[in-house]
């Protein structure tokens, strides 16, 4: 049991690729944390797709031991938490369980949307902040600008910001002091009041079963302890306690202010929540920590096999990534055009990508996945609602008094020569201009979105539209009522439900138009033409139609070479794989996502 | 009991590997060479030919087809001498067909005398276009005049003249495509082969393509165009299509391709040459190797077969109707049903007589005319699926 004087508990706030990772990195081995030869790049990340890309999904915690000046050595315990902006809710939590953050900004690119909406997650959760600027050695390195950017747009001082390079190490000892220094340790704590500690995050370990990061608040958590989760009911025997170094070292206990690990033979991450308090199971505390929230996901999209026999595949992989993630849901779907799958729900885009990627990556498994959607509010006439997450199961109209959809006020920053673009593209998009000011050579943009614009490719158009220089990042504003519709799509007379799509009745026709054009161009002519509609209720409202093949002939029989003939079948029968039959009609996988992209 | 290949007749066809230039569309096996030791070639095609006839002897011999390459580079001696040798190991039809490939040179018309004492009796003549320019552009090495003056050199020795030509070349317009064809048909004897360009893999042109700087090929919907267009003056000309790229008057169908066509046996001698053969009741797909110097070695060490291997029922019908749709005629159904073991699917049978792609009944299977130049796409629903 440390002496809670010298504890500092902290975390890192920063834009991807400002430098998070690399110097958590350096502050591992600066302090001999790590055996040099055990070191590598981005120590933190476990995951295959966190270090690809570079991102952090699962928090992660270390305990560094650091001799400071004043001869005291302190335990600093880093919580590396996920900085995207779909990992909100666990981010707060991380931030919860410890007292201040580094703030590190690029002193070459400057502050970006997404550090704005850590850093007030930090300032909500009462951290003490220090900046911290990084890349200070690279020639385009802007310090003095950054340092007034930050106190102009996040408001706090940086006159005594660290000024590091974590990739040379340079100024890296000045962090480890100002940590010390200028964070304060826990708050409070008692060792013999009952056992009060937050569940940060956990994962899934193949040989330990589920492993549970934890906060002690008060009292103290012990091999052998019954432990009950407040908000789950749960009750485990805690047979491993821990702590990162970041190898997991076994600790005797842990007392009010640490942070480690515990595994209690929890089989599934499913039964912990972040957010939820762990007590004992006897004489444990009263009342839970404050703030727990149970995890919504908000977007939602069909995953399909490409190959239709590869289903229970997909079924079990989907099962399993449940298990290790209580904020991923799955039910059964049937589409007339991609057969059996799964309707699931997720935090956010990036969730998607990455529970996506995991399944084509680790089941091998190649997926078919329809246009995201968001969660319609749809009052009905008789009173009821109903919450739509799949635009083919959208009422008859007339039964519907009206419908609601979920808003988000985005924050972009982006350079002001690109600024036109991006507001044309929020404009675009149904956005309401909430804000803009100017901060140096950049403008903060802030917009009133409808979610289901943004969800799709917003973040791809944006990228691409600024040449990548803006930063983008958003919160969920609530529910709001607007004129919106279900758009069918219909190919030769019948109704794609894979393609059915709420929009805005306003903008129907120019949708349905684009996509009516964009199928034309996806879909393979037939022996017969194909009419191409998209329609409201039974109104049509835009119309193309696909003529019919006029030429497919092999003109040369090549001598009595039957052999090379029986391949082109062999290849038509590959094609043939990629191919969704819709009645009379082929339409390829790739037209059910193709089809949604809008050039603009 | 009759094995299938009855019904196909009997050929054999000996491949020719050499060019005197490679031409950029042509995907065929052919090599061009400084110097040919044709008595050794001669040689090795007579003991593959010995080889063959002891494999499968006694049949009567419908049809010998000389291809290539340009088999007009051979010496006529040496086709001479295979066509005795030919006729020495089986019996042939009273109509036995001799046919050779020639290039309308000026060299090539000097030999026609010696095809014809050596017994070929029917010429097919590479034309491929009628104008100059274009004939550059597809790499000939000869002129129409060339072209002209051999085809009638031709016709004063064989009463069977055939010739090719190659269209929806580049920049070629439906006009120029009528204006042409109008030409071929009043040089035109009694057979034409029309081939539209087809852009391959692994030619000067498909490299080209592929670099996006071959311009000017026909879109689909023109390519179409000039097919139609191509049924429509042969049926005015009397000369009309038997098979998808093949018009002849009646009974002057190439009796050689129709053996491929309507799915007989065939040998299939020379580099990279295939063959179908029915050895003790199973039909075998052979094909020879397939670099003259590899051929070469291997034919002289008496065997120059790479692949032979028996086709399952299955591959067999497969091919009996990739061969026999082809043909305006078409095909009698219960030898599918023999081959594969099951008749053809009966709903994709109706849907494509639903968009009028067939013509079928108990005993026939026909592809329109409508339907033919939608072949690939018919036999996708009929084999694939």
């Amino acid at each position: 049991m440390t002496d809670l004087a010298h504890i500092r508990n902290f975390s890192i706030v920063a834009h991807i690729d400002h430098g998070k990772s690399t110097l958590a990195d350096r502050l591992i081995q600066l302090t001999g944390t790590v055996a040099e030869r055990d070191m590598k790049e981005q120590l933190l990340d476990a995951m295959d797709i966190e270090r690809e890309r570079g991102i952090t999904i699962k928090a992660n915690t270390v305990r560094i031991e650091y001799p400071a000046k004043d001869g005291h050595t302190y335990i600093l315990n880093l919580i590396d938490t996920p900085g995207h902006v779909d990992f909100a809710y666990e981010v707060s939590r991380s931030m919860r369980a410890v007292e201040g953050s580094l703030l590190v900004v690029d002193a070459t690119q400057g502050v970006e949307a997404q550090t704005l909406a850590n850093v007030y997650t930090a300032i909500e959760a009462d951290h003490e902040i220090v900046p911290v600027l990084n890349k200070i050695d690279l020639p385009a390195a802007e310090p003095d600008r950054v340092r007034e950017q930050i106190e102009d747009v996040i408001g706090i001082d940086a006159s005594d910001a660290c000024m590091i390079s974590a990739k040379t190490g340079v100024g890296i000892p000045d962090v480890l002091e100002a940590i010390v220094q200028r964070l304060p340790p826990p708050h409070g704590g008692t060792r013999d009041a009952p056992l009060k500690a937050m569940l940060v995050d956990s994962k899934y370990d193949p040989y330990l079963g589920v492993v549970v990061i934890v906060r002690v608040i008060d009292g103290v958590l012990k091999k052998g302890q019954r432990i009950r989760m407040m908000k789950t009911g749960g009750t485990y025997d805690i047979d491993r306690i821990g702590v990162y170094r970041p190898a997991m070292t076994a600790v005797d206990e842990l007392g009010p202010g640490e942070i480690g690990y515990i595994t209690a033979q929890i089989k599934q991450v499913r039964d912990t929540r972040v957010g939820d308090t762990i007590t004992t199971e006897k004489k444990g505390c009263e009342t839970p920590l404050p703030g727990f929230k149970p995890s919504v996901p908000v977007v939602f999209c069909g995953l399909f096999p490409v190959d239709s026999s590869q289903f229970e595949d997909l079924r079990d992989a989907i099962e399993k990534l449940a298990l290790n993630d209580a904020s991923f849901s799955y039910e059964m779907e049937t589409s007339a055009a991609l057969g059996f799958g799964f309707r699931c729900g997720f935090l956010g885009l990036l969730h998607l990508e990455v529970i996506r990627d995991r399944i084509e990556r680790e089941y091998d498994i190649e997926l078919i996945t329809t246009a995201p959607s968001v969660i319609y509010h749809v009052y009905m006439k008789d009173g009821t609602r109903i919450d739509l997450h799949n635009p083919a199961d959208m009422p008859d109209p007339s039964h519907v008094e009206r419908v609601e959809e979920p808003r988000i006020k985005a924050t972009i920053m982006v350079p002001d020569d690109y600024l036109g673009d991006v507001l044309k593209l929020c404009q675009d998009r149904r956005g309401i201009q909430l804000d803009l000011t100017y901060v140096g050579g950049r403008a903060m943009a802030v917009y009133d979105l409808p979610l289901n614009e943004v969800v799709f490719d917003f973040y791809d158009r944006l990228k691409s539209v600024t040449k990548g220089y803006a930063s983008f990042d958003y919160q969920m504003e609530g529910y709001r009522e607007d004129r919106l519709v279900k758009m069918q799509i219909l190919v030769n007379d019948e109704p794609v439900d894979a393609l059915s799509m709420m929009v805005h009745r306003d903008r129907a026709e120019q949708r349905g138009r684009a996509m009516c054009e964009k199928l034309k161009e996806l879909i393979p002519r037939h022996m017969f033409k194909i009419p191409i509609q998209a329609a409201i209720g039974g109104k049509v409202i835009a119309r193309e139609t696909l003529s019919a093949m006029r030429k497919d002939v092999t003109a040369k029989c090549y001598g009595g070479d039957a052999t090379r003939k029986r391949k082109l079948l062999d290849k038509q029968k590959a094609g043939k794989k990629k191919m969704r039959q819709f009645g009379k009609v082929e339409i390829p996988q790739e037209a059910f996502i193709s089809a949604l992209k809008m050039d603009d | 009991m009759a094995e299938d290949w009855q019904q196909g007749g009997f050929g054999l066809y000996i491949h020719w590997p050499f060019c005197q230039a490679k031409c950029p569309y042509c995907d065929f096996n052919s090599h061009v060479v400084a110097a040919i030791d044709q008595t050794r070639w001669l040689n090795a095609y007579l003991a593959e030919i010995d080889r063959y006839a002891t494999l499968v002897p006694g049949r009567v011999l419908t049809s010998v087809f000389f291809g290539g390459g340009t088999p007009s580079l051979m010496e006529p001696e040496i086709v001479a001498s295979i066509i005795d040798r030919v006729r020495r190991h089986w019996p042939v039809a009273n109509d036995l067909e001799i046919t050779l490939e020639a290039n309308p040179g000026s060299v090539e018309a000097g030999r026609f005398t010696g095809y014809a004492q050596a017994g070929v009796n029917r010429v097919s003549m590479g034309v491929q276009a009628l104008n100059d320019t274009d004939l550059r552009r597809l790499g000939r090495l000869h002129t129409v005049a060339d072209a002209r003056r051999a085809f009638d050199i031709a016709r004063s020795h064989f009463d069977r003249v055939s010739f090719d030509l190659i269209y929806a070349r580049q920049d070629q317009t439906l006009d120029d495509w009528r204006t042409e064809l109008s030409q071929a048909l009043e040089m035109a004897v009694d057979h034409l082969s029309l081939y539209q360009l087809t852009i391959e893999q692994g030619t000067a042109f498909g490299d080209r393509y592929n670099a996006g700087k071959l311009r000017g090929l026909p879109v689909e919907d023109l390519a179409a165009d000039m097919y139609q267009a191509t049924q429509e003056i042969c049926d005015t000309a009397g000369m009309p299509a038997y098979e998808i790229s093949n018009h002849a008057r009646s009974g002057a169908e190439s009796r050689h391709n129709r053996v491929y066509w309507r799915y007989g046996d065939y040998i299939g001698i020379g580099p990279g040459a295939h063959g179908r053969l029915t050895l003790d009741g199973a039909r075998h797909a052979t094909e020879q190797w397939r670099l003259p110097g590899k051929w070469m070695q291997h034919a002289e060490a008496n065997n120059a077969d790479e692949v032979i291997s028996p086709l399952s029922g299955e591959e067999q019908a497969a091919e009996f109707l990739l061969m026999g749709l082809r043909l305006v005629e078409g095909v009698d159904p219960t030898r599918f049903e023999k081959l594969a073991g099951r008749p053809l699917p009966v709903e994709k049978l109706a849907y494509l007589e639903e968009f009028g792609m067939i013509d079928h009944g108990p005993s026939h299977l026909r592809v329109t005319g409508q339907g033919r130049v939608l072949l690939n796409a018919v036999l996708e629903q009929l084999l694939v699926g």
